[in-house]
């Protein structure tokens, strides 16, 4: 199956294109001003940062913040996943599974400390004989817990990438098998009541990191965590995109072929994409586990994984900032919506991922340049008028 | 003896499920690169045709014989209304067609709670299929032997449709060579929607020995979807064979790995197996060969 590019995912790249002098003249579109264009999506991500850090948690409810809060968890595994299906071109469908990872390990030390020192949680004596599996003694540690979050996902999604990538194995096949991942994990997890709680997952925690979760004033301090990390998360692809290794994953999902006559390894570039993304996810669990005072497999499984690529799909997969705002609008409407319409609000998802993709497979945030077309200003004529403009067909 | 036996035998049937959910999705997705997520779906449909066949006609053996085409039929033009409406305005962008067919997957499921309630109906099958045959002292249940033989005659019919009929030349000729079947005056846009149809309505018939075995439900399509992509992964796309062996082989294996472990953690291995075997062969287990780099 041959790559085919979009329309929008050709226009994509020429956003932000590098500014590093190669010693070429600069094309016509560079003109709006080299330091604009460079730091331009920095300035987004510092207005961004100001609502998240400084306006939400002064002007929001606690119980709005702390749904904000969950918004943002999936908002930093959204990122990952524009990083890997808007520049990589790597549909991922089982998100959902490093999001359960970093969730799990999170809710498991959380369990842990409520339990006490040599405690077992209380579901294992319930559904069980009150005997602990070995493999959940080291989450009693926390240092152990946040290595876990990083690691944990970091080796799954290497060792399935370098499997499935290293055998060329991609578009369509690589999407089902991550969903087919994600679907096995879910059903584990349901299974194993008597090891991860089942299908009611893990909850009713009481302290995080020795701080008491019902307290309002570390609640809010859960949430600017978890909005702190969605920013340090933009800064980090957003220093990913326009460095030579972004350039060269927008040139693998556009000519895989091309890249690797060009000597490179387009399994080793996509690989790396999607070992940060899978950490990304990992983080936004471990998030949303204290946030949401609850893990289980209903958040982790193919449906949820789906969701996160509704939120990354409507707010534009390949822009830098449309994937957390998707994310965060379709938190928010889910929410919002599921109130109103519990019935219809499938209805709803279903129709969005309809309309987005058929009739604006670049999001939200393919509507900008076409307003700068629509009211040109001078950068943005010289940019139409440029013959890298051109939008094939 | 039974421990060998039994999961061998359930595990064919299960096979002839995922091939009859297979055979769609492997069709579309060796000639249009179209991922049908929605199949699972057209399953569910055939199931409720069944169902709502036998509110009609009481006698569960005429029913019975009754819904198979009318499955075959609403699930095929559910099909043709899916391709028709949406994904006709995306064949540059196959992989896209995955996620807007969650999109319908997710309204038709919707749809299905709505109309016929959450909870799922039970379908009375005909007398001569709540027997059971003895092999090896298993008590086989009819119901399984005749799932086969469903997926059997529905890959018979369509090997003969494929090989024989003037329309699955046009099939094959597109399947191998897209712009140059179209030089030679084969309207691939209408071969893509009756490959859709047909694709879509062997769903159906799939539906229906599911309705017999366990009575339908708005949710049963998201069981056997991913099992039928694993089968299409494995098998490779553009030739019947490999499909009707990775469906046939994933049914028994998953069967076993049911047996000595449990069903999730079979699951987990299957999935696990698939992965290894692409390792072995990428494309999967027969493909098409072209000089095409991708």
């Amino acid at each position: 199956m041959t790559t085919t590019t979009t329309p929008v995912d050709a226009a994509e790249p020429r956003d932000d294109a590098p500014t590093r002098t190669t010693g070429i003249a600069a094309p016509k579109w560079y003109a709006p001003g080299p330091l604009l264009r460079t730091y331009g999506p920095l300035v987004a991500i510092g207005v961004l940062a100001l609502v998240l850090l400084v306006w939400a948690p002064n002007s929001l409810t606690a119980f709005r913040l702390g749904n904000l809060g969950k918004y943002c968890a999936w908002a930093i595994a959204a990122v990952g996943i524009g990083l890997a299906w808007g520049r990589g071109g790597m549909l991922v469908m089982g998100q959902g599974v490093f999001f359960g990872l970093g969730g799990y390990a999170m809710a498991m030390h959380m369990k842990l400390e409520a339990a006490g020192p040599d405690g077992v949680p209380d579901f294992m004596t319930l559904y069980g004989n009150g005997t602990m599996p070995g493999w959940w003694e080291p989450f009693r540690s926390g240092p152990f817990t946040i290595f876990a979050i990083v690691a944990l996902p970091a080796v799954v999604s290497f060792l399935l990438g370098y499997a499935i990538l290293k055998r060329r194995v991609k578009g369509a096949y690589f999407a089902i098998l991550t969903q087919a991942l994600a679907v096995a994990f879910s059903t584990l997890l349901i299974a194993t009541i008597k090891q991860t709680g089942g299908f009611n997952g893990l909850n009713t925690f009481t302290t995080f990191f020795g701080q008491n979760v019902y307290d309002p004033n570390f609640k809010k301090n859960l949430y600017m965590i978890a909005a702190g990390l969605v920013i340090v998360c933009l800064v980090v692809v957003w220093q990913l995109y326009r460095s030579r290794f972004g350039e060269l994953l927008v040139a693998t999902r556009d000519a895989e072929e091309r890249i690797r006559f060009l000597g490179y390894d387009p399994a080793n570039i996509k690989l790396v994409a999607f070992v940060v993304a899978a950490v990304m996810a990992s983080i936004g669990g471990a998030m949303f586990a204290p946030i949401a005072g609850i893990i289980s497999p209903s958040n982790v499984d193919a449906a949820a994984s789906i969701m996160l690529l509704a939120g990354v799909a409507l707010g534009g997969r390949a822009s830098l900032l449309g994937p957390a705002l998707g994310a965060i609008a379709v938190g928010y409407g889910q929410s919002a919506l599921s109130e109103q319409f519990p019935t219809q609000w499938t209805y709803f998802q279903g129709a969005l991922f309809i309309f987005v993709v058929l009739l604006l497979p670049g999001g939200i945030a393919s509507l900008w340049p076409k307003l700068k077309e629509r009211w040109p200003t001078r950068s943005a004529r010289d940019e139409v008028a440029a013959p890298d403009a051109e939008v094939p067909a | 003896m039974d421990a060998l036996t039994t999961p061998f035998l359930t595990g064919t049937a299960t096979g002839a499920i995922l091939l009859l959910a297979a055979l769609g999705l492997s069709l579309t997705f060796g000639q249009m690169g179209v991922i049908n997520m929605a199949n699972g779906e057209f399953l569910m449909a055939g199931a409720y045709a069944a169902y709502v066949t036998q509110q009609v006609i009481t006698s569960t053996g005429i029913s019975i014989l009754v819904a198979i085409p009318v499955a075959f039929l609403i699930a095929g033009l559910l099909g043709l209304l899916l391709e028709v409406s949406v994904i006709q305005w995306m064949y540059r962008r196959p992989l896209d067609t995955l996620l807007v067919t969650v999109g319908v997957a997710l309204v038709l499921q919707q749809l299905a709670k709505d109309l016929f309630g959450a909870q799922g109906d039970p379908v009375r099958p005909p007398t001569w299929l709540r027997g059971s045959i003895s092999v090896f002292g298993y008590a086989w249940p009819h119901r399984q032997l005749f799932t086969i033989i469903l997926a059997v005659a529905s890959l018979v019919a369509l090997n003969a449709v494929l090989k024989y009929s003037s329309f699955g030349r046009q099939i094959r000729a597109t399947v191998q060579n897209r712009d140059l079947a179209e030089t030679l005056g084969v309207s691939t846009r209408n071969v893509d929607r009756i490959t859709f149809f047909l694709g879509s309505g062997l769903a159906g018939v799939g539906g229906v020995a599911i309705a017999m075995i366990s009575g339908t439900n708005p949710t049963l399509g998201t069981t056997y979807i991913i099992p039928a992509f694993l089968v299409v992964v494995a098998g490779g796309v553009g030739q019947l064979k490999g499909t009707v062996i990775a469906a046939w082989v994933v049914g028994v294996v998953t069967a076993y790995l049911t047996d000595w472990t449990s069903g999730s953690m079979a699951q987990v291995l299957t999935f696990a197996l698939v992965v290894v075997f692409l390792q072995v062969r990428p494309q999967g287990l027969f493909t098409v060969r072209t000089r095409s780099l991708a």
